[in-house]
């Protein structure tokens, strides 16, 4: 029982890589990949129920394991990729670029490994496992991200795939040497990176090796998360990725690497204090946070607007780990459930935006609300979303941030990390209103305006459940508020 | 045990020496050649621990190293270069000299860091240990200073040879599973990477990095 119920999340995507592999993408099998990301969701409310009420379970020697962060990270997950996924048919069927039989076969089948890599990733009870997962997801979207075969897609793929490679191959030396440091603790091969055993055998690990090893981890697995000095490949990627890979990328992709760092810094923290992860996350967190909203000011494409959107996100999220009491991670934890709800539903409808105007530069969308009313309310909600305006859950979950960091003594971390947000919200608040309520187009150009209530019922229906779910848990968190508490404790 | 101290010390030396000699030579179907040495050369530092620390196991994972660092990595760099020969100058940023004096910089500082991890234990392997470190900064080097596709697929490589290296000299290796599946994701990479060189090459003509100006802020 247990064992299928940890295998469902990473065998479901599986089984329909084998669907589009045997059958090719077509009308019926356009949504193979919306049910296994349904039943990854569906594994994810089981497994997170099983955890609360009965704690941790493992599977296959310890190879496989969920706690309460796994159980969370996959729920958002299985989420998201149901969105992704399910608005995946009609954006290859009218985004036009390279929508032949061939391309949108490789595209399901890319897409279903990329998500069984992310759950395999968050399901790895051995650090190395986790690691090989990370890397793994690297490899499939470098593909996705140059799906559309431009110039651009190409010289994006190319940065995405040389910067994240790197950066993943930093952790892996942080790897070996947290591996050398727990082997000399008296750690068997087997259990030297078991997360668990680590934990648990912390206090005997030399500190000097694990404070390198976790420099190079925090790098590394922050390149993989947006975080500066690495960050160059993500707006580059998430503006050239197809919308629905786009949303993939940035709603779970990189909570999943950052997921990594809060685990690692667990037992950094018991074996050389909260103080050295504390300035390296602040640094990591507090520079991103500075080069998004630096760089959202005079943004001119949408889509990149919502990549240094995703930056300045994790920036915060990594302010958070770095207070690190368990008011903070439960508030960053909300944060990524939030983030990456409303992110996904801004890309997606950022590929419908696309589909009707045929371009993502900011100055040529205008007038919006007036041409096609229900995109932009939809572009609109998830903005504010994002923004973090209540009742959206953002706005719970920043508040809780900012009372973390003066509860803790950070207040000049917080104070700036406040002034930078506020600076990311006016540019995104002034490019958003531009594109919605701007004047309109000087010409009305025929193509745009010919289909304006593009948005079929069954394009709208995810997003606007997606939308729902971020102001639901804005209002109450009650459905995930215990394993939200118990996934801050693993992550603490 | 003695001379197996020293042939580990001479399989390290000749390591650092092919990378100092990937910076040096400008020719990418040159640096390939140092790319097979180096492979050999690690091939060899996994051979004499496992001679040393009698884990039969190290020896399988040697012929694997081999296979993979020596053999089939350096051809697909090697193939990609026949494709086209206008690729082969490596373009650097800084000159040679400059690179040469930064390496022996690298080299000192990779000595200076790693202090904490020959502590750890007093064998040939952990003192060896500062040499892989040393390959890790020199690959970072090649990477931030060369401009060429290819050249920067070559740094890949020698960063992945340089962490290789640490895990051996280190610990013996990490496990057998995670290993492998190191060395097929590292794998992967190359040959994703190869590919878009490819598509590159078809799309801006040259896979020199500075042509990519299509996408900035």
């Amino acid at each position: 029982m247990n064992s299928m119920l940890l295998l469902t999340p990473i065998a479901a995507p599986l089984l329909a890589v084998l669907v589009y592999a045997g059958a090719g993408w077509r009308r019926a099998t356009a949504h193979a990949g919306t049910a296994a990301a349904v039943l990854i969701l569906a594994a994810g409310i089981t497994l997170a129920v099983r955890v609360t009420r009965h704690g941790p379970l493992d599977t296959a020697g310890g190879w496989l394991r969920a706690d309460p962060l796994a159980a969370f990270m996959l729920l958002g997950i299985g989420t998201i990729a149901t969105i992704a996924c399910a608005a995946s048919p009609s954006y290859l069927a009218t985004a036009g670029h390279g929508a032949t039989s061939g391309s949108s076969r490789r595209y399901g089948l890319l897409v279903q490994c990329f998500l069984a890599a992310m759950s395999t990733a968050v399901l790895a009870g051995n650090l190395g496992l986790a690691w090989i997962a990370i890397e793994a997801t690297t490899i499939v979207t470098a593909f996705l991200v140059g799906h559309a075969g431009t110039r651009a897609a190409l010289e994006a793929a190319w940065k995405y795939t040389v910067l994240c490679s790197v950066g993943i191959a930093l952790a892996l030396l942080g790897l070996v040497l947290l591996y050398d440091a727990a082997r000399h603790a008296g750690l068997t091969e087997a259990d030297a990176l078991n997360l668990p055993t680590l934990a648990a055998h912390a206090r005997a690990l030399d500190p000097a090796v694990v404070r390198m090893a976790a420099a190079f981890l925090l790098l590394g697995f922050g390149a993989k998360a947006g975080l500066a000095p690495l960050h160059a490949w993500l707006p580059d990627a998430h503006g050239q990725a197809p919308a629905p890979v786009s949303a993939l990328m940035s709603g779970v992709l990189l909570p999943v690497a950052f997921s990594q760092i809060l685990r690692i810094k667990t037992v950094v923290d018991t074996v050389v204090g909260v103080a050295f992860t504390r300035i390296m996350l602040l640094v990591l967190g507090l520079a991103t946070l500075a080069l998004a909203a630096l760089l959202l000011v005079a943004q001119r494409d949408y889509k990149r607007m919502l990549a240094y959107s995703s930056m300045e996100h994790m920036g915060l999220i990594a302010v958070g780990a770095a207070i690190g009491t368990p008011l903070a991670i439960t508030a960053i934890l909300l944060h990524i459930a939030g983030h990456g709800l409303a992110k996904a539903v801004a890309f997606t409808a950022s590929g419908h935006l696309y589909a009707t105007e045929h371009t993502t530069r900011l100055d040529r969308v205008t007038g919006l609300a007036r041409r096609n009313p229900a995109l932009a309310a939809i572009f609109a909600a998830a903005i504010l979303a994002l923004l973090g305006f209540p009742p959206f859950s953002l706005f719970a979950s920043e508040l809780a941030l900012a009372r973390a960091g003066f509860a803790a003594h950070l207040g000049i971390a917080i104070a700036a990390a406040l002034v930078l947000t506020l600076l990311a919200f006016a540019s995104l608040a002034r490019h958003t209103a531009a594109m919605l309520l701007g004047d309109g187009p000087p010409t009305p150009s025929p193509a745009p305006t010919a289909n304006p209530a593009s948005l079929s019922l069954a394009s709208r229906t995810p997003l606007i459940l997606g939308l729902a779910t971020v102001a639901a848990l804005g209002i109450t968190a009650w459905p995930i508020n215990t394993l939200l508490h118990l996934a801050a404790q693993a992550g603490h | 045990m003695s001379t197996d101290a020293d042939l580990l010390d001479l399989a390290a030396g000749l390591f650092l020496l092919a990378a100092v000699a990937i910076l040096w030579r400008r020719d990418v179907v040159a640096q390939t050649k140092w790319l097979i040495v180096q492979g050999a050369a690690l091939t060899g530092i996994a051979v004499v621990l496992g001679a040393d620390e009698r884990h039969p196991e190290l020896y399988a994972v040697a012929a694997g190293i081999g296979l993979l660092r020596a053999v089939v990595l350096p051809a697909l760099v090697r193939r990609a270069i026949e494709a086209r020969s206008e690729d082969r100058e490596t373009a650097p940023l800084i000159n040679i000299g400059a690179s040469l004096l930064a390496a022996a910089a690298l080299v000192l500082l990779a000595y200076a860091v790693t202090q904490p991890l020959v502590r750890l234990e007093a064998t040939a392997a952990a003192r060896a240990l500062p040499v892989g470190f040393a390959v890790v900064l020199i690959g970072l080097l090649v990477l931030v200073t060369r401009r060429k596709a290819l050249s920067q697929i070559v740094g890949f490589l020698l960063l992945d040879n340089g962490i290789t290296a640490v895990a051996f000299l280190a610990a013996a290796g990490v496990p057998i599973l995670v290993e492998l599946g190191v060395s097929f994701d590292l794998l992967l990479a190359v040959l994703v990477l190869r590919v878009l060189t490819a598509r590159l090459r078809a799309a801006f003509g040259s896979v020199d990095l500075d042509e990519m100006r299509e996408l900035h802020d």
